[in-house]
């Protein structure tokens, strides 16, 4: 703080961020170029669990799904990170050991982020000192929509502090922030106070991540790289479940931010059905035919 | 490109299997298919391979007479005749029957223009049935489009129209002129027939009267016996505004009635305050749609100062993501320039443009060796004075400027002897009103470009035109009002 940062605030258009997204979206991916999406887009997985009732089984189970994807196509990627509340980052620690997949817990009161400032330190340090490699905090929305916005840049630095060696990624739960104008700003100071990842949802608010807001996130971030170097990865998360949107983002990161982004290190879908639709279109492109969804299994 | 992408797009070519073309298109005269008196053929060919698709009767004089001689029979005879309600199940037969074989339309629009299958397909070919669609109601409606006023009709219209829209154009020019009781000789530009040879087909197939439309085909010769003969009621052109004055010269004195849609020079304005990537888009899409082979392009971008850097740097980096390639190909964003004589114009330009000291940057995207490509162009460091900043270029090619006031640009933006369209993008509402009402041009987009819609009149100021087409504007064109 101290010094005064006068900047234009940047507007965004609703309408014709809509209208680029549909034309993103309208780009015919086939053959080789569907085959490599799908790997792709599996090797960025978050898959995840975040229910009231998970129990230390499920996460087991997640986690040997996590780097067996499917026995009868050998050679597929693993997810990238497995993410669960604090209470099962021990479990999944242990689980993933050897398999360099990531463990991601949320943090800081999520979803809500409804809980003091030291309350939230402490469960990201237990998190962090349980062995998760990456923490995925929400950002204080009301504070935001207050107006409030240097508590909310604050937070988030003293979250990042608080994580160590672990990435941080920032919850914008952007459901709640309404606006586009509000998407991008909110992730400014996400970047701007440190955080490794932007994400757009908790997945309990809806809606979740649109197209719309991704792409105005993407943008952020290319700002953001223009203007300081950085390169800050991008999460969207919640209703994304088929691999079609997932292919569909791909194309949306391609075009917006290049290829640098095309790897787990700087985009990551959070997600819990997908990786099935993934198989199911990948067993598709390789046999010719649909199988049911009995063959995958639902872990 | 030359580093290894990542993942990259698979070709995914449109297929041309379902397509039915014959190897001779005939003229269309008095509801039949018949070669020209003096029996010569032109080919047309394919833009982005040069192969020849299809040979095309050219119409002569003796031609342009059967033609319009038919159109007259039919107009007396039949269709200024007909009750308007019946007028009106015609057009709206073409139109559902050009709905029904959308798909085969666009892909001989792409084959014989070279325009990206993505816009035939998502915008000329749905217009062109949209136009139909919307003139098919008016036709039994017209004592509400002139309240107070009885309609009649002029009687046989000649239409000529260009290259750049072949299918639109036709639908622009046909539908009004039928809706309102007209018979129509229609002349396509000679390097794009098919479609509206395609277009005549429907029209036989819709079951229209025999010589209500009659579409002959040819270069400039052809369409100076259309514009001559003393049969004609109407002139309707689009086309430069070369051919626009000498249409003027020609029916002065005659009692034609004409309507020109002519060239532009279109002022695209960025306010500081504008939606910046979202601007960026609109310039894309203002000057690259079609391979900017748009009388309305915004191919003069004036961006304040205070974002010019931001806006160009986007610019260019936008550009390097547009797909140049095969117009069949679904995710080709530009294709193929209509013609070589186009091409050498556009090349004559960028060399003028640099010559006079213009900076210029091009994308790094590699060209097809066979057929004919502009790769997306724009130049900064020029001025009102250049003359790629006035003349049209046609092409895929953007000449910046950058600007302080809202005065500035207003006068730097009316400083052209066009005036057909232009765009503004701000985030302030009362600047929208400002730039809109003072600058002369027929169309302005804010916060948006090349968007069109039938019941939009077009048309322009100054050199871009007399008279509008589209909406209400547009059929008062065909109509004498009694």
């Amino acid at each position: 703080m101290g010094t005064i940062n006068i900047q234009k605030t940047k507007s965004i258009d609703q309408v014709n961020t809509q209208e680029r997204v549909s034309r993103l979206f309208s780009r015919s991916i086939k053959k080789e170029s569907k085959m490599q999406a799908l790997y792709l887009a599996l090797s960025m997985i978050d898959l995840t669990t975040l229910e009231g009732k998970d129990s230390e089984g499920k996460v087991k189970q997640l986690c040997y799904k996590a780097s067996h994807l499917h026995y009868k196509h050998p050679g597929l990627p693993y997810v990238a990170a497995i993410c669960v509340y604090p209470p099962m980052v021990p479990i999944a620690k242990k689980e993933l050991a050897g398999t360099g997949i990531n463990v991601a817990s949320v943090a800081t009161a999520f979803p809500s982020g409804m809980a003091d400032i030291n309350a939230k330190l402490d469960e990201v340090k237990s998190v962090v000192d349980a062995g998760a490699d990456e923490v995925d905090m929400v950002i204080s929305r009301g504070r935001f929509l207050n107006g409030d916005y240097d508590y909310v840049s604050d937070e988030i630095s003293q979250v990042k502090d608080a994580c160590g060696k672990a990435h941080l990624k920032v919850i914008l739960e952007t459901g709640e922030l309404v606006t586009l104008d509000n998407v991008q700003l909110a992730s400014d100071i996400a970047m701007e106070a440190g955080a490794d990842f932007i994400k757009t949802s908790t997945g309990k608010v809806s809606p979740a991540a649109t197209p719309p807001v991704v792409l105005t996130m993407l943008e952020a971030i290319r700002d953001f790289q223009i203007k300081t170097g950085k390169k800050i990865g991008m999460k969207p998360a919640g209703g994304i479940s088929t691999a079609k949107q997932a292919i569909q983002y791909l194309v949306m990161i391609k075009e917006t931010l290049g290829d640098d982004w095309l790897s787990p290190n700087l985009f990551r879908f959070g997600a819990s059905s997908l990786a099935n639709d993934i198989l199911m279109q990948i067993m598709k492109q390789s046999t010719g035919q649909y199988q049911s969804k009995d063959y995958f299994s639902i872990d | 490109m030359t580093k290894k992408q990542i993942w990259d797009y698979s070709p995914a070519p449109e297929s041309t299997d379902h397509i039915q073309l014959k190897d001779q298109y005939d003229l269309f005269i008095n509801g039949e298919f018949i070669p020209a008196v003096d029996g010569k053929y032109f080919d047309t060919i394919n833009p982005s391979n040069e192969k020849k698709i299809a040979e095309v009767a050219e119409a002569g004089k003796a031609d342009i007479e059967k033609a319009v001689a038919s159109a007259k029979k039919a107009y007396e005879k039949t269709w200024s005749k007909m009750h308007p309600k019946e007028r009106g199940k015609y057009i709206y037969r073409i139109a559902r029957l050009l709905q029904e074989r959308a798909r085969e339309f666009s892909v001989i629009e792409t084959m014989d223009g070279g325009k990206p299958i993505r816009e035939s397909r998502d915008v000329d070919v749905p217009l062109a049935a949209a136009h139909f669609f919307y003139h098919a109601g008016w036709a039994d409606k017209l004592e509400y489009a002139f309240p107070g006023r009885a309609t009649e009709p002029l009687g046989v219209v000649g239409q000529i129209i260009p290259w750049n829209f072949p299918l639109l154009m036709a639908a622009w020019k046909l539908a009004p002129a039928l809706a309102t009781g007209n018979t129509v000789v229609l002349k396509p530009a000679e390097t794009t027939p098919l479609t509206a040879m395609k277009l005549a087909e429907i029209i036989q197939e819709a079951d229209l009267p025999p010589g209500v439309v009659n579409i002959v085909n040819g270069a400039g010769e052809t369409g100076k016996f259309l514009v001559n003969h003393g049969d004609i009621n109407k002139i309707a052109f689009t086309g430069s505004t070369d051919v626009g004055k000498y249409i003027m010269k020609s029916v002065a004195g005659s009692g034609k009635k004409y309507t020109l849609e002519l060239g532009g020079k279109a002022a695209n304005i960025i306010f500081e305050d504008a939606p910046i990537d979202q601007a960026v888009e609109g310039i894309i899409n203002a000057i690259f749609f079609n391979q900017g082979h748009v009388c309305c392009a915004g191919s003069r971008l004036y961006v304040q100062e205070g974002v010019a850097d931001e806006v160009i740097a986007k610019l260019q980096k936008r550009m390097e993501s547009l797909i140049v390639g095969d117009p069949l190909d679904k995710n080709t964003d530009i294709g193929a320039i209509n013609s070589k004589m186009q091409l050498d114009k556009i090349k004559m330009y960028v060399k003028l443009g640099k010559d006079e000291g213009g900076k210029i940057h091009q994308t790094a995207c590699s060209l097809p060796k066979k057929g004919y490509w502009f790769a997306p162009t724009i130049f900064t460091d020029v001025s009102q004075s250049n003359r790629i900043v006035q003349e049209e270029i046609f092409g895929p090619v953007l000449a910046i400027q950058t600007f302080r006031t809202v005065d500035e640009v207003i006068t730097k933006a009316n400083n052209s002897p066009y005036g057909l369209s232009g765009g503004v993008w701000t985030d302030k509402g009362s600047k929208i009103f400002k730039v809109t009402q003072d600058i002369r041009a027929g169309v302005i987009w804010a916060n948006t470009f090349n968007k069109f819609d039938p019941s939009s009149p077009f048309g322009g100021y100054k050199e871009s035109g007399v008279g509008s087409e589209g909406g209400i504007e547009g059929l008062s064109g065909y109509v004498n009002l009694v």
